[in-house]
């Protein structure tokens, strides 16, 4: 079974959901996509000893020698990436999207494409729990090369796969729940919160997936405008994680909240069956 | 006009509510919510006219005429973004979502069926705030106020582009003789963050005391530094973690950023932002925080030579 944690604001807890449950489905893969800013590896500690892979993308050569400046390749591309400089051509390397039109139109072959690393991904066994994690180098601007090398090394018989997406509704994202059986969608308390869930909802909803919301940061008696949300849009609730400065300090501290407290495995195994039914299309 | 950005690598760290924050001290004339992911700003921006709208278009997408496709397969072999496959009627057939709009396949094809049309990937609003001032101090003297944001449609590519034209509304509409233009970022480091951060002259790092926090404002920083603003940090929420606090204020002193103070956790900011207001307006203690964190922005911008001019 694979799940998708995601959510459309930032900062709502998809991390503490995902290493919570990939700890307590025991025979799990957890995969980092959050690829600009990744943290689980800060939570299943060990992955200096990780192999790595390097991820890389080509971007275009341009022999000066060869070029006649006919254009072509400038006019051909659409992200701006290639400009005419005098007589020679110049690379934008931030804006190339690696589609490698200029390098097969160019008239005089004076075009070649090189592998340049734009980050890496890790693999490493932490207990029965599989981490892939994927890294984008600084400065780079496009990560999804990453999150494709990621999805590539999955093995469903590593067990639940459990994937911690990136946040947004972007083109990472939609890359990261293509493959989903159930996309668990994690909301906090505020009217950015329920705007944010909306939008989530909505793609996975798109993507014609099953969809169960836990809400975090919980405070019975207070103003939920995601449990709103809920309600009024039929959502099904899988979970309320109560706002709790223990389990708080255990995710600010890096340790997984579930391997330290009882209370906590049970709460995140709860949550674990609950995704396990929808995703066998049962209705929770 | 000088630019002010909230970023913090790390999502959810409070930018948006530091942001409305700036807004309604600076009673800024000239703002605009960069995160066009998941923009938030226009929550807790008091009274906002209605906007004008503009969709925005993306790169375009390829659209396949079956009737001409000959099933030859040079586009799907070509495709670098795994958007095209031939189906069981050996015919063209394009994942919109995971096309890029880069029009190899419309050149290559032999034949002529493909080609690559507009597609609307999100809407730009520019919101003008003119005449009195209101209590909210969202406009102010009369004089014209700006917001500029966006929201892309779901799913859709190219974020940097929509920041890019997001940026370029808002100035060329907001008055010349604005002093400071407060901007909302995105989480991460990519593309809508590095479009963002782009000919600003000020970036402002929201920091969380917490292990990720801090991996994530390292990485944050080390993105800024490719486009050299002036970079300095705060830290939200600090009492949660007073151990990760003092390793944040550590790290600026090591890396000589300049550290502009420390938000406690304040309950008054969850129940502001309900209320769909700026947390400026409520007498607590995150806002007193706030206020002394943007002077110190103030006055480090105002004295700094401006970035080169955004184009």
């Amino acid at each position: 079974m694979k799940i998708a944690v995601l959510s459309g604001k930032a900062g709502t807890g998809k991390t503490l959901l995902s290493v919570n449950l990939a700890y307590v489905a025991k025979e799990a893969t957890y995969v980092d996509c959050d690829v600009e800013e990744p943290n689980g590896h800060l939570y299943f500690k060990g992955s200096e000893d990780a192999k790595r892979t390097t991820v890389s993308r080509k971007f275009p050569v341009i022999d000066d020698g060869k070029c006649t400046s006919c254009r072509v390749c400038v006019d051909f591309c659409r992200f701006n990436a290639l400009a005419m400089a005098g007589e020679t051509v110049t690379l934008f390397d931030n804006v190339c999207h690696s589609c490698g039109g200029c390098a097969i139109l160019c008239p005089s072959g004076a075009i070649s494409e090189e592998d340049r690393s734009i980050g890496e991904v890790s693999d490493y066994r932490v207990g029965s729990v599989r981490v892939l994690s994927g890294k984008m180098n600084t400065g780079e601007a496009f990560g999804i090369p990453i999150i494709r090398t990621l999805f590539s090394r999955i093995d469903p018989s590593d067990g639940t796969v459990v994937v911690d997406c990136p946040p947004g509704s972007s083109c990472a994202v939609m890359e990261s729940i293509r493959d989903a059986d159930v996309c668990v969608l994690v909301a906090e308390p505020t009217i950015f919160g329920s705007h944010n869930l909306d939008m989530v909802a909505r793609l996975a909803k798109l993507f014609d997936k099953q969809i169960g919301v836990v809400l975090n940061k919980y405070e019975e008696g207070r103003e939920n405008p995601s449990e709103h949300y809920c309600e009024e849009n039929g959502l099904p609730v899988f979970e309320k994680i109560p706002f709790d400065k223990d389990l708080g300090m255990h995710h600010s501290e890096a340790r997984i909240a579930a391997q330290e407290e009882k209370r906590y495995a049970e709460l995140f195994s709860g949550i674990l069956g609950k995704a396990n039914k929808a995703a066998s299309g049962g209705v929770s | 006009m000088k630019k002010v950005l909230i970023l913090s690598g790390k999502g959810g760290t409070g930018k948006t509510t530091v942001a409305a924050a700036f807004i309604s001290i600076e009673k800024a004339r000239a703002f605009a919510d960069c995160d066009v992911d998941a923009p938030n700003l226009h929550l807790v921006t008091a009274r906002l006219p209605e906007p004008e709208i503009f969709d925005y278009y993306g790169m375009g997408v390829a659209v396949v005429d079956p009737d001409l496709c000959i099933g030859c397969g040079l586009c799907a072999e070509s495709c670098r973004f795994f958007a095209i496959s031939m189906n069981a009627d050996s015919v063209a057939v394009v994942d919109a979502p995971a096309c890029e709009g880069c029009g190899l396949c419309e050149r290559l094809c032999p034949v002529g069926a493909i080609k690559t049309e507009e597609n609307v990937a999100g809407r730009r609003m520019l919101y003008t705030i003119t005449g009195e001032p209101n209590k909210d101090g969202v406009s102010s003297k009369g004089r014209k106020t700006v917001f500029s944001t966006a929201e892309l449609r779901m799913g859709s590519g190219t974020t940097g582009k929509l920041v890019s034209e997001v940026k370029t509304a808002l100035y060329d509409h907001a008055d010349k003789d604005v002093p400071i233009a407060i901007v909302d970022g995105s989480p991460g480091i990519g593309c809508p963050v590095i479009a963002s951060i782009t000919g600003t002259d000020l970036v402002l790092l929201v920091a969380e005391p917490s292990v990720s926090g801090i991996s994530d404002m390292k990485r944050i920083v080390e993105t800024a530094r490719f486009f050299d603003p002036q970079i300095a940090v705060c830290v939200n929420k600090a009492d949660t973690n007073e151990g990760k606090t003092a390793e944040i204020i550590g790290f600026c002193a090591e890396e000589n950023l300049p550290f502009l103070g420390r938000i406690p956790f304040d309950s008054h900011v969850t129940a502001a932002t309900n209320a769909g207001s700026s947390i400026d307006r409520i007498d607590c203690p995150a806002a007193t925080a706030i206020r002394s964190i943007y002077n110190r922005v103030r006055e480090m911008v105002l004295e700094y030579p401006s970035a080169a001019e955004d184009k």
